[in-house]
């Protein structure tokens, strides 16, 4: 088990002959990711990595059964790839892009809400089932299978707490990187009610940061709903006040969004709160060992 | 992005929202000339700068006559002005607006702003205008009307009548306060705004409703659609560090401390000044050199960093996902051959080839560079080798 994908996930990539799209579908079809086909407007009927190429997601939903998309494309054109996939029968979009406009992911995100579609990101590293499927843009090799599920805003970072958690002799279920832009499709609370229903995930890490209050939201979900135990850590502690921290949701604005605030929030819900990035993969452990 | 009053007041201007007659000049002598087209016998003359709160620290002034516009206008261009925002540097006016004077019956508060917990734009309205609202949001947040606007179907009657009702506004007002909410509202959607702020928004004496002041942010990514909008960017108002690293496709903003920091990606790099912090040392700056770190990047990154006098040792922490590590190692002896970094440097490389990276560092004849293994050895050493200097 596991969430939103897996082995039998079957992906297409939106944005699949240019040059991201190559090159991150070739990665994931390296690491065994079931990747059917891609999507490339005004290229339908080449072949590309070995898959067929097609002009629209409806086509390549047709002939491949596709369920999942990879979507690769430029910031000007990803809103309308998102609802392209939603409107075409796809479940799961997963939406690598940075650099949408916040406009386009409101009317993006409500159609996909609309359609019952789970919309991952955008600005995001993507989601990963270790050992399964990478519908991402992360290096797989660090996520080693496990019990651990992790949900993140953050890319690298993300990297560098799978990495920890796989050196503390503990690995990863699914790990997901949901963006750091300030509209996102699938929020902490979405993966915290998925993980409490995995029977593989013993624990889940928490990786949040300034901006917003999807963490206190998500710390008083967690106090009447999850049983599993809950580690976290949120990024930006030393930001100062009113300054976008490279992610565009990340930001404290006004006395909002602190990581105080959220630490506060998230430790009165129960959940083990690291203090330290360096800390999270010995937590988890002593978390579990408990 | 944010842009200056006069800059907000052409674009409300086009959109029908109602704006005071005014002229932004950059020279004192052009005062009275911008008096003469503007008319009237009574003048405000305001300090430009991105910074709220310019009244109180005497950037705004009323003034009387030609010659006391003139003599407001010399005072107030030149002049560093110091506010709650700006910090105690303060910033240099470069810019006056000169606008005729408004009789006001009434000052009341109308923003628009993104909600993030409801993922909507909101309308708010106060009656408690010409007060900073963040003070009415936390003393008195019943004082707030708000209102949420779906873009899909825009802005309804209801929510002018749900703001209106709400600001006691009589019948006549009612139908003036909609049709200026609605032109606010296109303001902010067409422009794809991040925030438009009046305070105070006026009620005339003639029960007309008019913009005395007017603030604009802009959602960045939205930029490239709108280029007259980024034709008002002014880099004046920014950090010139941080203007530079922008065009490299960095993401820099500077801090006090001195441990200058370069890291890829931006979760990690604020993790990394935490933890430079929990160490015993204060972080200089934040730096991401992004998802394409290259060695040109890092030679930016580098050169960036140094121009900060303060920086006494660099933490390098890069997590390699796309990145690949022997191509930072690459960079970092590239950049320091090309710019002379006499400071200590920590490097951390960790992820897709950090074997081949380490060795590459550990392979030079650099005696500065200092190898670390994971984030916490990293900091720990940094932060040693800032004490021991």
């Amino acid at each position: 088990m596991s969430i939103l994908v897996n082995k039998s996930s079957r992906v297409i990539v939106q944005g699949f002959t240019g040059k991201e799209g190559t090159f991150h579908a070739e990665q994931c079809i390296a690491y065994g990711t079931n990747v059917v086909g891609g999507v490339t407007p005004g290229k339908g009927g080449q072949t590309h990595l070995g898959r067929p190429v097609f002009h629209t997601v409806k086509e390549a939903v047709k002939a491949t059964k596709a369920d999942t998309s990879l979507i690769l494309v430029p910031p000007a054109f990803a809103a309308d790839a998102i609802m392209e996939a939603a409107a075409s029968g796809i479940k799961v979009i997963v939406c690598i892009t940075e650099g949408i406009p916040t406009r386009d992911v409101i009317i993006a995100k409500k159609f996909t809400d609309n359609h019952n579609v789970t919309l991952i990101g955008p600005n995001c590293p993507g989601i990963i089932t270790a050992d399964e499927a990478k519908v991402g843009i992360m290096p797989g090799f660090v996520f080693k299978k496990g019990t651990i599920g992790l949900i993140s805003k953050s890319g690298t970072l993300t990297y560098e707490m799978a990495n920890q958690v796989v050196l503390a002799g503990l690995g990863i279920t699914t790990a997901i990187g949901i963006g750091g832009d300030p509209i996102i499709g699938t929020t902490i609370i979405d993966l915290l009610k998925l993980f409490e229903k995995d029977q593989e995930t013993k624990a889940i890490v928490i990786i949040g940061e300034i901006g917003g209050d999807m963490e206190i939201q998500a710390a008083e979900y967690i106090k009447g709903n999850i049983t599993k135990p809950v580690v976290a850590f949120i990024a930006g502690s030393t930001a100062p006040k009113g300054k976008r921290m490279g992610h565009a949701g990340a930001i404290i604005a006004g006395s909002k969004g602190t990581a105080q605030e959220k630490k506060d929030a998230l430790a009165k819900a129960g959940v083990t709160v690291v203090d330290s990035p360096a800390d999270i993969g010995v937590k988890v452990r002593d978390v579990l060992n408990k | 992005m944010n842009i200056h009053e006069y800059q907000a007041k052409q674009i409300f201007a086009k959109y029908g929202v109602p704006i005071p007659k005014g002229k932004m000049i950059e020279k004192p002598e052009d005062a009275k000339d911008a008096v003469r087209e503007i008319g009237g016998n009574i003048w405000v003359v305001k300090a430009q700068i991105h910074a709220g709160g310019r009244g109180k620290g005497g950037g705004v002034k009323l003034a009387r006559s030609l010659d006391e516009v003139e003599k407001y206008a010399s005072e107030i261009i030149g002049m560093t002005l110091i506010t709650h925002q700006t910090g105690p540097a303060g910033k240099l006016v470069k810019k006056a607006y000169i606008e005729g004077g408004i009789d006001i019956k009434k000052e009341l508060y109308l923003g628009m702003v993104l909600d993030r917990a409801k993922e909507l734009p909101v309308m708010m309205a106060s009656t408690e205008g010409g007060v900073e609202i963040e003070k009415v949001a936390a003393e008195t947040p019943e004082k707030i009307i708000k209102v949420e606007i779906d873009p899909l179907t825009g802005f309804q009657g209801y929510h002018a009548r749900e703001l209106a009702f709400g600001l006691n506004l009589t019948k006549e007002q009612i139908k003036e306060f909609g049709k200026f909410a609605k032109a606010l509202y296109k303001v902010y959607t067409l422009n794809d705004a991040s925030l438009v702020e009046i305070n105070p928004l006026v009620l005339t004496a003639d029960d007309k409703f008019i913009a005395l002041d007017a603030k604009m942010g802009f959602d960045d990514n939205a930029l490239f659609r709108h280029p007259d909008i980024s034709e008002m960017r002014d880099f004046d108002e920014e950090d010139p560090a941080e203007i530079e690293a922008n065009n490299y496709g960095l993401s820099y903003v500077k801090l006090d401390g001195n441990v200058g920091c370069m890291v890829n990606g931006a979760g990690l790099a604020m993790s990394t000044m935490d933890i430079i912090k929990l160490e015993g040392g204060e972080p200089a700056n934040f730096l991401d050199v992004g998802g394409k770190a290259s060695a040109s990047t890092v030679a930016k990154g580098f050169e960036i960093i140094l121009k900060d006098p303060n920086v006494k040792a660099i933490l390098v922490n890069i997590f390699g996902g796309i990145v690949r590590c022997d191509r930072i190692a690459n960079g970092i002896l590239e950049a320091t051959e090309t710019i002379k970094v006499e400071v200590p440097i920590v490097v951390r490389l960790d992820g897709t080839n950090a074997k081949e990276a380490i060795e590459i560092i550990g392979n030079s004849s650099l005696t500065n560079i200092i190898s670390a293994t994971d984030l916490g050895d990293a900091a720990r050493k940094v932060v040693k080798a800032v004490k021991g200097v």
